[in-house]
């Protein structure tokens, strides 16, 4: 089952004729996502990859028959133009959107993320990796398929080639994953860790989860709070990068009447230990966690 | 209390004076973030005005000229991208003309925190009689722009228990609501007048906001006037780095960043420098932070943040490299975990590079991933130590670091 992605997953890839979009969409379809409509306005009748490319989303509604219209979207356009295409994916009715794009200006980011509330669509990213489902073969992003194995563990990350680390480390010593969400690097982003702790709660086919946090923000001192106020009792692992980040260089010391001292590594490592996570010192410590605790 | 400050903008400036509060906020912190794109105080001044936000009359100079406007008392202030202005002596009092031109020529070129004074800011030196806060932010968590105030501003503010300040989200989709605004005029207890350009201030100030792409934009004090004027006795803002494509005014700021910095960033690269004296160079933010963090465990000390991104191509690789090797660290430590990025043409960046123009300092590396065998052989044959782990790879930068 996993979380986001399943088999009936339908996935339209925004910007296919660029070079990452082109590149993604082979990606994708190797790994077995069932890729069915590319858009990229002016490249209307094309194909990549075999994949039928129309100039709108509507026009990608028109032409396909019903049981191959889109259910999931993915973002390779440029910042620019990113919030536009995303409001295009709404109000087309799907309701599950992966921005792999960076440099999304916060304000458009904010206001996609109100209008996605909105229309109650689930949005991973901006600057995401994207999702993985290995059992089911599903993948939504750019993430490198070699390094992710069918198993039991759910991974929410912050990070893009750190999550590849982890991951590796846990596939290398036999833990395998039901998904691996990346969040997105950026301030403001859609799914949560929360959100993504609840999913992974949810679903029968996921054992432990793994969270990859870093410095900034306080997302992951709210997920602590969450695992003991919503009595999460999947165990929970986390690494948390940034314990050495000097955060006097430009910022003054920690302590913003907004954080009120949250947003360091300690305050997080502390706030995770506190609710009955696990936290690894090094990535590779992920695995030997996971050992120790039996799974 | 009639008089009682000397102008807020400059007390602030002491040494126990505090920080933009907000501007502590780890959602700007240059390693996630890139850099952060504060304003100089005469732009953000500038930035107000221009949407209508009452600031004391001022001018900025670069020469003692073209003052011929000062009529009374004014207060003299470098415009450098770094705080503690005021403890260099970079802010200065001036009764009249004569003396004002005197201030800026003491001010001008002097060098404050390795930044040369090129440009003063001259301005009229305004009555205090009350000191408020406001400040609108981005609140990452509830993805939503954060609007704070408070009826007691200036250097207080960081003491200001939660109870007596303002706090609302602002719906991106609606803006800023009139019952929003009158909620906190009552919350801050302040009368019509002043209520009036104050609930008029808040408006134009999430205005700026939105249109200005401001990921932070602090009145610290709005200050009130004995004549109960209210205007913005101080003003830090900062742009997000990202919005740039619709601020070309932006792209010109001049950033507290160091000179190396800056040669990455006109680059595309990002980098920042750290105090230790281990090069660390890695690709992604969090690895890249990782890697630092790995190397602290085992007792090195980072020395440069530098974040290859997803690139693989070997020209970007060998600018990267050349970035580093000025930044001169005693061991360099890189850490490649090849997903996406193919591990074998980095290592040719890094091999062509340290081939030609040697690599100054023993280099370490572990890659890991698409190609790392033949990575690791071009790596050797450009004469690198190569390590298995991240661990090992850092255990080995700080052995060698301690050596050297």
């Amino acid at each position: 089952m996993a979380i986001i992605l399943d088999r009936e997953t339908r996935l339209l890839v925004q910007g296919i004729t660029g070079h990452q979009g082109t590149q993604h969409t082979r990606a994708m379809k190797e790994f077995g996502t069932s890729v069915v409509a590319g858009v990229t306005p002016g490249k209307g009748g094309s194909a990549v990859e075999g994949v039928p490319v129309f100039n709108s989303i509507a026009e990608a509604f028109d032409r396909l028959p019903a049981d191959r219209r889109p259910n999931a979207w993915i973002c390779f356009v440029p910042a620019p133009f990113a919030k536009d295409a995303a409001y295009e994916a709404m109000e087309s009715g799907i309701r599950k959107l992966v921005i792999i794009t960076e440099h999304i200006p916060v304000e458009d980011a904010m206001q996609l993320m109100a209008y996605a509330d909105y229309r109650r669509a689930v949005v991973v990213g901006p600057n995401t990796p994207g999702i993985i489902s290995p059992g089911e073969k599903a993948k939504v992003g750019i993430m490198p398929a070699a390094v992710f194995r069918p198993g039991r563990i759910g991974v929410i990350s912050r990070s893009g080639t750190l999550t590849y680390e982890v991951v590796n480390s846990m596939s290398e010593t036999g833990f395998g994953q039901s998904s691996c969400i990346g969040l997105g690097g950026d301030p403001v982003v859609g799914t949560s860790f929360i959100e993504a702790i609840d999913m992974f709660n949810a679903d029968p086919e996921t054992d432990a989860i793994v969270m990859v946090g870093e410095i900034g923000g306080s997302a992951e001192e709210n997920a602590a709070e969450h695992i003991v106020s919503a009595g999460i009792r999947k165990p929970v692992f986390a690494y948390i990068a940034g314990r050495t980040a000097p955060a006097g260089k430009r910022m003054g010391h920690a302590g913003a009447i907004v954080l009120r001292g949250r947003g360091t590594a300690e305050s997080k490592v502390k706030a995770l230990t506190n609710a009955g996570a696990k936290v690894a010192r090094v990535p590779s410590e992920i695995p030997k966690l996971l050992k120790e605790a039996g799974l | 209390m009639v008089g009682k400050g000397t102008g807020g903008a400059v007390r602030k400036e002491g040494p126990t004076a505090p920080r933009s509060i907000l501007f502590k906020m780890e959602s700007i912190h240059p390693l996630l973030r890139g850099v952060v794109m504060k304003l100089m105080e005469s732009k953000s001044r500038e930035l107000l005005a221009r949407h209508g936000i009452p600031v004391p009359a001022g001018k900025v100079v670069t020469a003692p000229e073209g003052l011929e406007a000062v009529a009374g008392p004014v207060v003299v202030k470098a415009q450098v991208p770094v705080g503690g202005r005021g403890k260099a002596g970079g802010v200065k009092f001036a009764e009249n003309l004569a003396d004002a031109r005197a201030r800026v020529k003491d001010i001008l070129g002097m060098d404050i925190k390795g930044y040369k004074v090129r440009s003063v800011l001259v301005a009229e030196k305004i009555d205090i009689a009350r000191e408020l806060y406001l400040s609108i932010t981005v609140d990452r968590e509830a993805g939503m722009a954060l609007l704070m105030a408070s009826a007691s501003g200036g250097m207080d503010i960081e003491s200001v228990p939660e109870e007596k300040l303002f706090r609302c989200h602002i719906n991106p989709l609606i803006g800023l609501q009139s019952y929003q605004v009158r909620d906190m005029l009552a919350k801050l207890s302040l009368e019509k007048p002043v209520g009036q350009q104050v609930s008029d201030i808040t408006k134009k100030l999430h205005a700026a906001f939105v249109a200005e792409d401001a990921e932070l934009l602090e009145i610290n004090p709005l200050a009130v006037t004995p004549a109960g004027k209210v205007v913005a006795g101080d003003a830090k803002a900062v742009i997000d780095d990202d919005s740039l494509f619709r601020h070309p005014e932006h792209k010109e700021a001049e950033l507290d960043i160091t000179p190396l910095e800056q040669e990455a960033r006109d680059k595309g690269i990002s980098f920042v420098q750290l105090d230790g004296d281990i090069g660390v160079i890695a690709n992604g933010a969090g690895l890249t932070m990782a890697t630092l963090d790995a190397l602290g465990l085992m007792g090195g000390r980072g020395g440069t943040f530098l974040d290859l991104g997803g690139t693989d191509d070997p020209e970007k690789v060998k600018q990267a490299f050349r970035i580093l090797k000025k930044a001169k660290p005693k061991v360099i430590l890189m850490n490649i975990f090849g997903g996406i990025t193919r591990c074998d043409t980095v290592a040719l960046g890094v091999h062509d590079v340290v081939k030609a123009e040697g690599a100054g300092a023993p280099v370490v590396a572990r890659i890991k991933g698409w190609y790392e065998e033949k990575a690791r052989e071009i790596l050797k044959d450009a004469g690198l130590i190569t390590a298995n782990t991240m661990e090992e790879a850092a255990k080995k930068a700080a052995e060698l670091s301690r050596e050297a």
